[in-house]
């Protein structure tokens, strides 16, 4: 990212009343903020802190990151006359506005209200059945990686090609192979439609079920608030520094698996690092045995993908972040709170999580887990 | 009688009213169709396009380790809010005063609590509640001085050796040029020229610069050329007060003083404010260089004044008007520098410099008349041309 001087015509058509409002509410908490933000971390003081300022209106977004990281979204279920699991999905793509850093506001294109979309999950080998709609300004599709017909790429002159505004379309396909997947709009000028925030996260669960573990997904994406070809604002998730403001709870010893999806726009590569502890990696999640054993980082190019699969031996708040640390320091990075099982309630309680967060994490497979493995 | 009388005077007083009344017909008018359109939109609401944001960084500085601060002023149409601050493309903690929403012509004051490195590059972008970046930058980090007493000295020393010496070695060439005939006398006229135009151009260029770090709504360039306009127009007509009779010598000496005491100001404020941002590596080199540069100042101030020599106590002031305000500029540049009173003094500086060319360059023509020369001669070309060229070339030990 690299920007220069500018004088900038901001492209809202307008900032409503209550956003107004929000924002001046902001500008008051900013200033109650900030001793407690410096007071937090031992990194205030004379030296400064590299933070934002402030905190993200959630409820005028309609979508938590936190919550995005376990809401699986597996459709409707019906089975089809030859016993194959139907799943029945309705996406509607749209023009919103979404503050993805406290106080900075992004005129996104979104599925379903939400960056990034619904998290489709299903189980390998079922029928997908996807209602787009397109209630937006623009033409829009959804492209799945998976695999699939022609007719069903989401391309333009493939099937029903770009579906116009107002006009929708169905999607119709098998679920393979299993794996950590995505889709995302690829309608031209593609790099405006995937960084505006049409992409979602596509997970299958192979038939035989994975090991019990916490779930997490998490989408890297990133924001280019000036539209100057550079992003201004990196995360996972959509909201800059969420899980740096808010930690994840995790349980000391148990599986953290983590479908991680890399769509960040514009630059060539994104990472993941996670701190004093070392994972298994299964690029695309298309296999049952780790493609990369015991590393600590890992490199994705765009729409690279792959699932993550490690514990924690001791209680604390362990780091993570894209070790590209530019990205880091403009809003990339968070921490798991990894606590003892008695203080578990305590820690998702700290950050406004309830039990059924916890059952969405750890239940979320459409297939009961497979039993542990020896080896692990 | 009187009864005609006062109707005529009521007349009077009536025209007078009805003229009053209609002069402000077109006002009244205006403010209620401002008043209408604010309420009412007056049918433009389909032209009200995107906000735009706008704010300038006017200025940038390190009072102390570990401290950046930003002052920001929004010349833009609208407010504007900086919910977010990054250093380095990094997003960090600060405080602004009065707040992050600025209004329009409103400034605040941006404090980034940043471990800056000395003698490093670093730049702050701002980024705005819609999400576009206005970026400033630190070219050289050093730490901006506070005023001390040693460092006021300091700073006046550089304008003595920058303003106040050379013109005065240049005024000691006044001896040698009573002992001149006509046309060497013309010649050092000539010269004088030269360097003024040179002076000229290079203030008008300063003034420029310092115009484009002006917010918007100042308009710096109408701004230079208006008040370089009226100046020039001031002082002829003040010039021009006593009809037939000539400016005497003296007059001229001290209007090119004026002149060249705005262009070292200037000159002043720059080296001022270059040290107080870092970004000049000012070493006992450049400051010399400064005193080269500066020196045939003296000779053009000296020269009019050669057929009758005024008195210490003048060649005093004179010197004083032209090499003093350098000292003045670099204390103002380094502990408070403002670019619209640059930009203005500057621009002053171009007016007054333009006029005594003017009048330099009557005497030489008139000279030339009375020598039965053609105004444009070879001497006087080649004076001209010595005069730029000498300013041209030592500026190389100025200019980086």
């Amino acid at each position: 990212m690299r920007d220069q001087i500018q004088e900038h015509l901001s492209r809202r058509k307008f900032l409503g009343a209550s956003l107004g409002s929000t924002v001046s509410l902001i500008g008051a908490a900013l200033f109650g903020q900030k001793a407690a933000a410096q007071d937090d971390t031992h990194m205030a003081g004379h030296d400064g802190t590299m933070m934002m300022m402030g905190e993200v209106d959630h409820v005028r977004n309609g979508f938590d990151p936190l919550q995005l990281l376990t809401d699986w979204d597996y459709g409707e279920v019906s089975t089809l006359p030859n016993g194959q699991t139907l799943r029945e999905y309705t996406i509607d793509a749209g023009d919103i506005e979404i503050e993805i850093a406290p106080g900075i506001f992004f005129p996104a294109w979104a599925y379903n209200g939400r960056v990034p979309g619904p998290t489709l999950r299903c189980t390998e080998g079922d029928r997908l059945r996807i209602h787009f709609r397109n209630f937006g300004s623009h033409p829009h599709t959804i492209h799945f990686h998976g695999i699939h017909p022609y007719e069903m790429d989401g391309v333009a002159g493939a099937g029903d090609g770009d579906i116009a505004p107002g006009e929708e379309t169905v999607y119709e396909f098998d679920a393979e192979p299993f794996g950590c997947h995505l889709y995302h709009c690829h309608t031209i000028p593609l790099k405006r439609h995937v960084h505006k925030g049409l992409y979602g996260a596509f997970i299958v669960d192979p038939k035989e079920g994975r090991t019990p573990a916490r779930e997490f997904v998490m989408v890297m994406n990133a924001f280019d608030t000036n539209f100057d070809g550079g992003n201004e604002i990196y995360a996972v998730n959509t909201v800059g520094f969420e899980y740096q403001r808010r930690h994840i709870p995790a349980k000391v010893g148990e599986r953290i698996r983590v479908y991680l999806i890399n769509i960040t726009e514009f630059d060539p590569i994104n990472s993941f690092h996670l701190h004093a502890e070392f994972f298994n990696y299964y690029d695309h999640g298309t296999t049952l045995e780790p493609t990369s054993r015991i590393i600590d980082t890992v490199m994705q190019a765009q729409a690279q993908r792959g699932i993550l699969e490690f514990s924690y031996r001791w209680p604390g708040p362990y780091m993570f972040h894209a070790h590209v640390t530019e990205f880091t320091e403009l809003g990339w990075m968070g921490h798991f709170n990894v606590v003892e099982e008695e203080d578990f309630a305590e820690a998702m309680a700290s950050v406004g999580l309830d039990e059924e967060w916890d059952i969405r994490a750890t239940q979320g497979s459409t297939v009961p887990w497979r039993a542990e493995d020896t080896e692990s | 009688m009187s009864e005609q009388a006062q109707p005529t005077s009521a007349q009077n007083n009536g025209l007078s009213g009805i003229a009053w009344a209609l002069a402000l017909v077109p006002l009244l008018l205006l403010g209620v169709i401002s008043a209408l359109i604010v309420s009412t939109e007056g049918g433009l609401s389909e032209l009200t396009g995107p906000p735009v944001e706008q704010i300038t960084i006017q200025r940038i500085t390190l009072p102390e380790a570990g401290r950046i601060v930003v002052e920001v002023i929004n010349d833009g149409p609208q407010d504007v809010t900086v919910p977010q601050v990054l250093v380095d493309e990094a997003y960090w903690m600060f405080t602004a005063e009065p707040s992050t929403t600025i209004p329009r012509f409103g400034t605040a004051t941006f404090t980034i609590p940043y471990p800056w490195v000395a003698e490093e590059a670093h730049e702050v972008m701002l980024i705005t509640e819609l999400g576009s970046t206005f970026l400033g930058e630190v070219a050289v980090a050093v730490e901006t001085p506070a005023p001390s007493t040693d460092l006021f000295m300091r700073f006046g020393l550089v304008g003595v050796y920058v303003g106040l010496v050379p013109i005065f070695l240049g005024m000691l060439w006044y001896p040698f040029m009573r002992r001149l005939g006509t046309q060497g006398m013309n010649f050092v006229l000539s010269l004088t020229i030269g360097l003024l135009v040179f002076l000229a151009i290079g203030t008008w260029l300063d003034a420029q610069e310092f115009a484009s770090e002006l917010p918007a709504f100042w308009q710096g360039v109408p701004m230079i050329i208006f008040i370089a306009i009226v100046t020039l127009g001031v002082l002829i007509a003040v010039g021009s007060v006593r009809r037939g009779q000539e400016s005497t010598p003296l007059g001229i000496s001290y209007r090119i003083a004026l002149g060249i005491g705005l262009h070292n100001l200037g000159e002043g404020l720059a080296i001022g404010a270059a040290f107080a941002l870092g970004e000049a590596a000012l070493g006992t080199f450049l400051i010399l260089g400064f005193t080269l540069h500066n020196i045939t100042e003296g000779v053009g101030i000296a020269a009019p004044i050669v057929r009758n020599n005024p008195g210490l106590k003048h060649f005093g002031f004179l010197l004083l008007l032209s090499g003093g305000p350098a000292v003045l500029g670099t204390w103002i540049g380094g502990f408070a520098f403002n670019p619209v009173l640059a930009t203005i003094f500057l621009a002053i500086g171009v007016g007054a410099i333009l006029q005594v060319v003017w009048e330099v360059g009557k005497l030489i023509a008139r000279d030339a008349t009375r020598l039965d020369l053609p105004i444009v001669n070879w001497v006087n070309l080649s004076g001209i041309t010595l005069g730029f060229a000498i300013m041209y070339f030592t500026a190389f030990l100025v200019k980086f």
